[in-house]
């Protein structure tokens, strides 16, 4: 088993590396620069520009210094936030993306499985109706749609709840957002789970647990558990995915001052190396969890682990 | 597809009262946005400056209030629904046959065509789109073709995953042997053989894939990234609305509800045909 | 085909109390408008002590009987009659009261052990966990005592075999294991479903070898059930033959295989292959087949392939009557003896 982690490991770095390579070279490649935008400027100082930031170099060149910096933790300088190194506009952001998105994973598992399981012991009942429902809702209507309704309602209509802002510490301004960046993986965990389960509930070995005489908690918790899970397994990673995109939209709605709306600003200003860092760091994050629900799968079901 | 398939499917969606209140909503939805321009003569673009951000009301003529810039909302939402409907519509039958071709050919080609092909799926599948799409931007700017091709790009992926499948599972089956034996082409039997029986499968998931495509164009258009001024889609109206919500709540309302009720009936009717034709994912 | 010499005493299927009683059962479902009856209407008993096997085709109704019997069945299914165990009424009893019985006092053997067992749960944790449940054993315990029924059952290397998972047994283990399960809490009633159904032929004779063990130790009751007239015949003393969801014959197992009374138990001694019997040009089989469980019955469900058929038989259905003491059949035209 570890040595078929180990080899997982070892295909992640190169991917990685394919990833931060190919993203480079592309944005070197682009017609334009970050500078563009700005009034035009003497061509003086334009030079010095460029030079400061290391742009009148051959590619190559830029590549190879960008590799070394990035060895040492070093993303380089925004472009567009002069005072700032991408490393700092990282750290500043993504303890709040962080939590927001950590939050909404672990509400996501924490009620979508047990609902997913209840829905499926008491087929076509109120609650399984309910689960159903709610599921289609939340995968059919995306965060950016959600958001700023809750906001209409609990915060404009009834005052109960801020609808944007942010102050550190506070729970308040963190409710809606992770509501709505919650309920999209909750509603795919909640009808995974229900048809893992009601899979498994029909499965030979079940029978035999029940027959046993053993009660339903112990036949669902140590028999049927695994076996209804792997489905939600195999989401994890999309999970991620969809939570990460979703807090882009989530940080700017809300005003939150999280790592996602740097993307989506660097995208806009052409800030090549806030881009960049941000690119390798979700790529770094998926590919962790690409290997942490291989390791899930292998616990999960022991005979994946032998092939 | 054998005719008694597709009528048993038929029954089937008829017994599922959800899917026939989709289908109901829907043609509702649809109704209004096409009806739109004749049912409130305001123009899109016209800046009615005597009334910037105006409460709805229907004794007036804003039926659902103006924007910041005096724009009528009745028009605009309606004009937003068009957009992504259309969109949905035009790049999905994109995603469609460019889903059906890349999979049709890798599932009947088979061998090393077909695991190069898939490959090739599964490195585009790799990373989230909207970072892709996000890259592309820094790269060409704020570009109409950039959207587009990567709301296309949103649907054919899967597509092309289950037509492969699909043609994968009757590939073996001895109506192909027989056009194969009988000298046909490749590509006449793809044409003539594989596609019309991979119909019923690609049919649920092109339902499927609509309001993916709406939503990721949706998206893409709220962040800034598609659809650009003075043309709206509900991505933009959506937007616009969010930065109003305290001052003109309004905005946000119609055009929030509108893709919501789409997005929510295009899937409950595309479950309710998977149901209906019991397609499995293969594999 | 080997048979045990009937045990003295339990011949009688109606001397002492009888361990299990299955009266007047019948299981329905109800598919599309149409009524599925698996089971038509049985009765039988087990004494105590007794093994008792049941013969039938696939379809006849002898699975979904015990499976109703345990309360297993789908939520669709409509149960009828009555089954009592040790004198108590099982069908209907509330979950509780039957995970009490279910694997302690009454437990159950399944066809395919590589389905009917826990993928990921190792095999120590499923033999043991029926002894922390029943018995409110600690783990360590339970664990003793995995050990010593995987001994009990010859499972070699059980030590090692305890930590393993199921599919790292062989076909045959795998149904030791099941078998140890059934037996860990002592029952009074093991019910064996196609046990050896899904295993080869030498395994087979394996497996019957360990349940006439076990039972010789511990003088428990059996039901035996399978397809296969010869696997039945070398376990049990009294062997009930199903068709169609209905009992057709009943007598103590040297009789039913000395002279057999219904022409269908008669037929089916003749498909059971044996190393006895002269060659034979192409193998014995009984033309037709069982009739669909969602057709009502006219007559006897038999008469489409019965060699005896009349047309009384098509017109009424037999019943089930006692030819003697010990035996019965429902047929118009049984076989003399």
């Amino acid at each position: 088993m570890p040595r078929y982690f180990l080899k997982r490991l070892g295909a992640a770095i190169p991917t990685l590396f394919i990833i931060v390579t190919l993203s480079f070279f592309l944005t070197r490649l682009a017609p334009g620069g970050p500078f563009d935008e700005e009034r035009a400027l003497p061509p003086e100082i334009m030079a010095n520009l460029q030079s400061a930031y290391g742009l009148d170099q051959p590619v190559w060149v830029q590549y190879g210094r960008y590799l070394r910096a990035l060895s040492h933790g070093d993303f380089g300088p925004s472009f567009r936030y002069k005072d700032f190194t991408v490393s700092e506009l990282i750290a500043q952001g993504l303890p709040v993306t962080l939590e927001l998105g950590s939050i909404a994973m672990a509400l996501a598992l924490a009620i979508g499985i047990p609902l997913g399981t209840l829905a499926a012991l008491h087929r076509h009942s109120a609650t399984d109706y309910g689960a159903v429902s709610l599921a289609v809702l939340g995968i059919a209507i995306p965060s950016f749609v959600v958001l700023p309704l809750l906001g209409l309602v609990f915060g404009v209509a009834l005052h109960w709840l801020p609808v944007a802002g942010w102050e550190p510490g506070s729970v308040r301004y963190l409710v809606l957002p992770v509501i709505a960046l919650t309920l999209p993986p909750l509603a795919y965990i909640t009808r995974l789970t229900r048809g893992g389960m009601l899979e498994t509930l029909g499965s030979p070995f079940i029978r035999t647990a029940l027959a046993k005489g053993l009660p339903l908690r112990t036949v669902i918790g140590r028999h049927a558990l695994r076996p209804a899970l792997v489905p939600v397994a195999g989401y994890l990673a999309p999970a991620v995915a969809s939570i990460m995109t979703g807090s882009l939209v989530v940080e700017s709605i809300a005003g939150l001052p999280g790592v996602g709306r740097y993307l989506v600003q660097g995208a806009l200003n052409r800030d090549y190396t806030l881009v960049l860092g941000m690119v390798i760091l979700y790529s770094s994050v998926l590919i962790g969890m690409g290997l942490v629900v291989d390791l899930l799968h292998a616990w999960l079901d022991p005979r994946v682990r032998f092939a | 597809m054998s005719a008694t398939l597709w009528r048993g499917a038929a029954a089937r969606v008829r017994a599922n009262s959800a899917a026939l209140a989709a289908i109901g909503v829907l043609a509702i939805l649809v109704a209004l946005a096409l009806a739109a321009p004749a049912l409130n003569p305001n123009s899109v673009e016209t800046l009615d400056w005597s009334r910037v951000a105006y409460a709805p009301g229907l004794s007036h003529a804003h039926w659902f209030g103006t924007d910041r810039l005096g724009r009528d909302l009745f028009v605009r939402t309606f004009e937003g629904a068009r957009t992504s409907m259309a969109v949905g519509l035009v790049a999905g039958a994109v995603s469609l046959s460019l889903g059906l071709g890349f999979g049709a050919v890798a599932g009947y080609l088979g061998g090393r065509t077909d695991y190069l092909m898939m490959r090739v799926i599964e490195i585009l599948s790799g990373l989230p789109l909207v970072f892709f799409v996000i890259f592309l931007t820094v790269i060409f700017g704020r570009n109409g073709y950039v959207l587009y091709a990567s709301v296309v790009a949103v649907g054919w992926l899967a597509m092309a995953r289950i037509v492969r499948g699909q043609t994968l599972s009757i590939r073996r089956r001895e109506f192909i042997e027989a056009a194969v034996a009988g000298g046909a082409g490749s590509v006449r039997v793809i044409w003539k053989h594989v596609v019309p029986n991979v119909l019923g499968p690609v049919a649920v998931y092109a339902t499927l894939m609509v309001p993916q495509i709406i939503l990721f164009e949706s998206f893409l258009s709220f962040l800034g990234l598609g659809t650009q001024e003075p043309h709206a889609s509900l991505g933009t109206l959506i937007a616009e609305g969010a930065g109003e919500m305290e001052a003109a709540p309004w905005i946000l309302l119609a055009p929030g509800i509108f893709l919501a009720l789409l997005l929510v009936s295009l899937n409950v009717l595309g479950d309710g045909l998977r149901d209906a034709f019991d397609v499995r994912e293969p594999g | 085909m080997s048979a045990m010499p009937a045990a003295a005493g339990s011949a009688s299927p109606a001397s002492a109390a009888p361990i299990l009683s299955i009266d007047a059962l019948e299981v329905r479902y109800e598919l599309d408008g149409a009524v599925i009856a698996a089971v038509r209407g049985v009765s039988l008993q087990v004494a105590a002590g007794e093994c008792l096997g049941i013969v039938g085709e696939s379809g006849s109704g002898k699975s979904q009987m015990v499976l109703a019997s345990l309360g297993l069945l789908a939520r669709n299914a409509t149960i009828e009659g009555s089954v009592g165990f040790e004198g108590r009424e099982l069908l209907g009893l509330p979950a509780s009261a039957l995970n009490r019985i279910r694997g302690s006092k009454l437990s159950m053997v399944f066809q395919d052990p590589m389905s009917s067992l826990t993928p990921h749960v190792r095999i120590g944790v499923q033999l043991g966990e029926v002894l922390v449940h029943h018995a409110g054993a600690s783990w360590s315990a339970a664990e003793r005592a995995a050990l010593d029924m995987l001994e009990r059952v010859r499972v070699p290397d059980a030590r090692r075999r305890l930590r393993q998972y199921p599919h790292e047994l062989s076909g045959g283990m795998r149904q030791r294991v099941m078998i140890g399960m059934s037996l860990m809490c002592e029952p009074k009633l093991v019910i064996a479903d196609e046990p050896t159904s899904a295993l080869d032929v030498t395994v087979q004779a394996q497996i019957l070898a360990l349940l006439r063990e076990v039972r010789a130790q511990s003088g428990m009751s059996v039901v035996l059930i399978s397809h296969d007239l010869g696997v039945v015949a070398g376990l049990a003393e009294r062997i009930v033959v199903m068709y169609a969801g209905r009992v057709v014959e009943s007598a103590p197992t040297m009789e039913l295989l000395r002279a057999p009374r219904h022409p269908y138990t008669s037929l089916l001694m003749q498909c059971a292959p044996s190393l006895q019997r002269e060659r034979l040009d192409r193998m014995p089989f009984i033309q037709g087949l069982p009739p669909n469980p969602a057709e009502r019955e006219i007559g006897c469900a038999f008469a489409p392939r019965c060699p005896r058929v009349t047309d009384r038989c098509r017109d009424e259905r037999p019943a089930l009557l006692l030819i003697d003491a010990v035996a019965q059949v429902a047929c118009h035209h049984p076989l003399a003896p």
